[in-house]
């Protein structure tokens, strides 16, 4: 007999707007389950504001407040506020911003909600560009990715940035949970969303959320890129809790990042020097993620400090 | 009811205790500071039951008590002159969504050049955003003009966020006595903000969402409705307020000595005060002079104006900012008001205490004898001065 390993809850309904194979619909999917209805959300201007279908209707099966672009982080402190105030019980409140509205135009209020260590969960949905309005560059589009501002056009050759490291701004803040999130990980993804939940201070989730129309890749392949975008070590699964580096899904080794890679067509212009490139870059990022874990680890001794100091050469 | 010394300042936090507040967020700036800085002590030695959100701006801090006011949280914030121009797309957002704010404005000049003297300009240029807009020229008159837009924004028929204007230093920072009522009576008068929570944990619903034009135009048009309720409902909440206090502050446009009046001075703010003093030594020198102090700007009292248009033969409006290319601003609003009235005086327009520049008697002198002179002047910038100075380089 199969087993449910997911809650049997829908709070998003059928009849949303999203693309055929949208990522973001799948982590908002996600996080409802592990979340539940006394959730109030917070949702800037983002791909969401359209699934979540125009008024008078709605998709989601929780209390949503829309707010502009840039202030998702203040939103949730004032929602809690507002919620410790009136003394209502049991409240989770969660803001669901996309990665501009995360990393770009929404980080000073994503900083001042973590700073001041509101009580909520902001949650990042990464499709790694400006989709909604129809593909444009955001801090967290990869390197070498085609947008339509980014070109590849006559000596341009897509981003010619780094993607912004949005877990490592967060951590800087010492939140109280922060962890990966991937669609294609349903379990991980809903353990972790519980983990968040059951924690006070501010949480924040790292969610992959590939993007079909934004990717240029079919819509049924979601689930497949997502996964090789954690089994090639370029999206990595991991929590940090109090400090405390997990990673929740180690491979045995990891795949050639060529093959996520090749199946988008925002990288088609790709050389094998520029998928070298990216593939060195992606080890030695999973290496340093490895080390850090190693390093937070709680259950490591402390290193002893020699007696007497280091014997002198004879 | 105690007696206490208190700056306009002093004032909005001793009104927002009063008024039970649930949530208070504010970002620093002069000459703001002291409102806020009055409320973390009175929420820190717990007469003021409320949570304090400190923020990292002003942007952030008008987010956080429109989604505080959106659950059912009274909420307040303060601000002035470059802090609310950055709260201006959020300004819309409160409107839009019905969220009955109250947010003490500061009135400052706006840079560049930097300058924190009073002037209009900053709240003048928010004018579109659907707030209510009051301004008091006292610290008695702000105490009671918070808890009176408490009141008013919380009504059912208007649900909208009011500000509280204050002029820069000449009532933020000037302290007088000021009756505070007590907590009893105030509470008889301002009741808790219950079942108005527009969102709710546990209940469907989206607050905001997106429409398109077959919605949009209803949602506007319920907006412009719910602002001219303000006019009908400001002269119920000002004689409750009576009733209880014993003070009125006289509605929407306080008219002073206009009944037989040739020509009256249209003023907001501060400066009322002077031109009062000044009405009164032209009628002990015979002159048939008035006063009309402008108390809510937002929504616009048209039929006041009207009224008053309807008995004297000129007006004059003095404006504390300047609509470039235009003229002053609530001159211009005056005169498109009386368009439509069946008797149009003529209507000067006067710039003065533009940038925090002190408007003495002298000047409300001059301005009058402008306005009783033969010529009507497009607009007039008082005490400009000589281009000696040389501010062009």
């Amino acid at each position: 007999m199969a087993r449910l390993t997911l809650p049997a809850q829908e709070l998003m309904y059928r009849g949303h707007a999203a693309c055929p194979g949208c990522g973001p619909a799948l982590a908002m999917r996600l996080l409802l389950k592990g979340l539940g209805p006394r959730t109030v959300l917070s949702i800037p201007a983002c791909c969401w504001t359209v699934i979540a279908t125009p008024f008078p209707t709605t998709a989601l099966g929780v209390a949503v407040l829309d707010n502009p672009i840039e202030s998702t982080g203040a939103s949730i402190s004032g929602l809690r506020a507002a919620a410790d105030a009136l003394h209502l019980p049991d409240v989770t409140v969660v803001g669901f911003a996309g990665d501009g509205g995360t990393a770009d135009i929404g980080l000073q209020a994503l900083s001042g909600m973590l700073e001041r260590r509101t009580d909520a969960i902001f949650v990042m949905y990464d499709n790694e560009g400006y989709m909604n309005t129809g593909v444009q560059r955001s801090g967290a589009t990869p390197q070498g990715a085609w947008t339509t501002t980014t070109p590849v056009e006559g000596t341009r050759r897509g981003k010619r940035e780094p993607k912004k490291e949005i877990m490592a701004i967060v951590l800087a803040h010492r939140p109280a949970y922060a962890a990966t999130v991937n669609p294609a990980f349903p379990e991980d993804f809903v353990r972790k969303v519980e983990t968040a939940r059951d924690v006070r201070g501010p949480r924040f989730l790292h969610a992959l959320a590939p993007c079909p129309p934004g990717w240029r890749f079919s819509s049924e392949e979601t689930i497949d890129l997502g996964r090789l975008a954690t089994e090639t070590g370029l999206f990595p699964l991991y929590e940090v809790e109090e400090g405390v580096y997990r990673i929740t899904r180690r491979a045995g080794t990891l795949k050639p990042v060529a093959e996520y890679v090749h199946r988008q067509g925002r990288f088609r212009h790709w050389t094998e020097e520029e998928v070298e490139e990216l593939q060195a870059a992606t080890r030695a990022g999973w290496e340093r993620l490895l080390r850090r874990e190693q390093e937070t680890a709680p259950s490591l001794p402390p290193p002893t400090p020699p007696i007497g100091g280091t014997p002198a050469p004879a | 009811m105690t007696r206490e010394v208190l700056s306009g300042n002093a004032a909005q936090a001793y009104a927002v205790r009063l008024a039970r507040a649930q949530v208070v967020s504010a970002y620093p700036i002069t000459p703001q500071t002291t409102i806020v800085e009055q409320l973390s002590r009175f929420v820190a030695d717990g007469t003021l039951d409320a949570r304090f959100v400190e923020v990292e701006s002003e942007h952030s801090a008008l987010q956080v008590v429109v989604s505080a006011s959106a659950l059912g949280a009274r909420s307040y914030t303060a601000t002035s002159s470059q802090g609310l121009l950055l709260m201006h797309e959020l300004l819309h957002w409160a409107a839009g969504l019905r969220a009955p704010i109250v947010m003490g404005v500061v009135n400052r000049a706006v840079a560049p050049p930097w300058n924190i003297g009073a002037d209009h300009t900053d709240t003048i240029s928010q004018r579109d955003t659907g707030w209510v807009q009051l301004y008091p020229e006292s610290s008695q008159e702000v105490l009671d003009t918070v808890l009176q837009a408490f009141r008013l924004a919380e009504l059912a028929e208007v649900r909208l966020p009011a500000m509280v204007n204050e002029d820069a230093f000449y009532l933020s920072h000037t302290v007088e006595p000021v009756d505070v009522p007590p907590a009893e009576l105030v509470d008889r008068f301002l009741p808790p903000r219950e079942g108005h929570a527009i969102l709710r944990p546990g209940v469907v619903a989206r607050l905001g969402s997106f429409t398109g034009p077959d919605h949009y135009v209803e949602f506007r048009h319920e907006l412009a409705r719910a602002t001219d309720e303000v006019l009908r409902r400001l002269p119920e909440v000002e004689e409750e307020f009576r009733r209880l206090t014993g003070r009125t502050h006289g509605g929407a446009l306080a008219t002073y000595r206009t009944d037989d009046a040739d020509a009256v001075l249209v003023t907001m703010g501060t400066m009322s005060t002077t031109a009062r003093t000044v009405v009164d030594e032209l009628r002990a020198a015979g002159r048939k002079v008035g006063l009309a102090k402008l108390r809510l700007f937002r929504p616009l009292p048209e039929e006041e104006l009207r009224r008053l248009a309807g008995s004297v033969d000129r007006l004059g409006v003095v404006d504390r900012a300047f609509t470039f290319g235009a003229s002053g601003p609530v001159a211009g609003e005056v005169r498109a008001a009386l368009y439509a009235a069946p008797q149009r005086p003529r209507v000067d327009s006067f710039l003065a205490g533009i940038g925090g520049r002190d408007v003495t008697p002298g000047h409300v002198h001059r301005m009058f004898e402008e306005l009783l002179g033969p010529d009507g002047a497009e607009t007039v910038w008082e005490d400009l001065a000589p281009t000696e100075v040389g501010v062009h380089g």
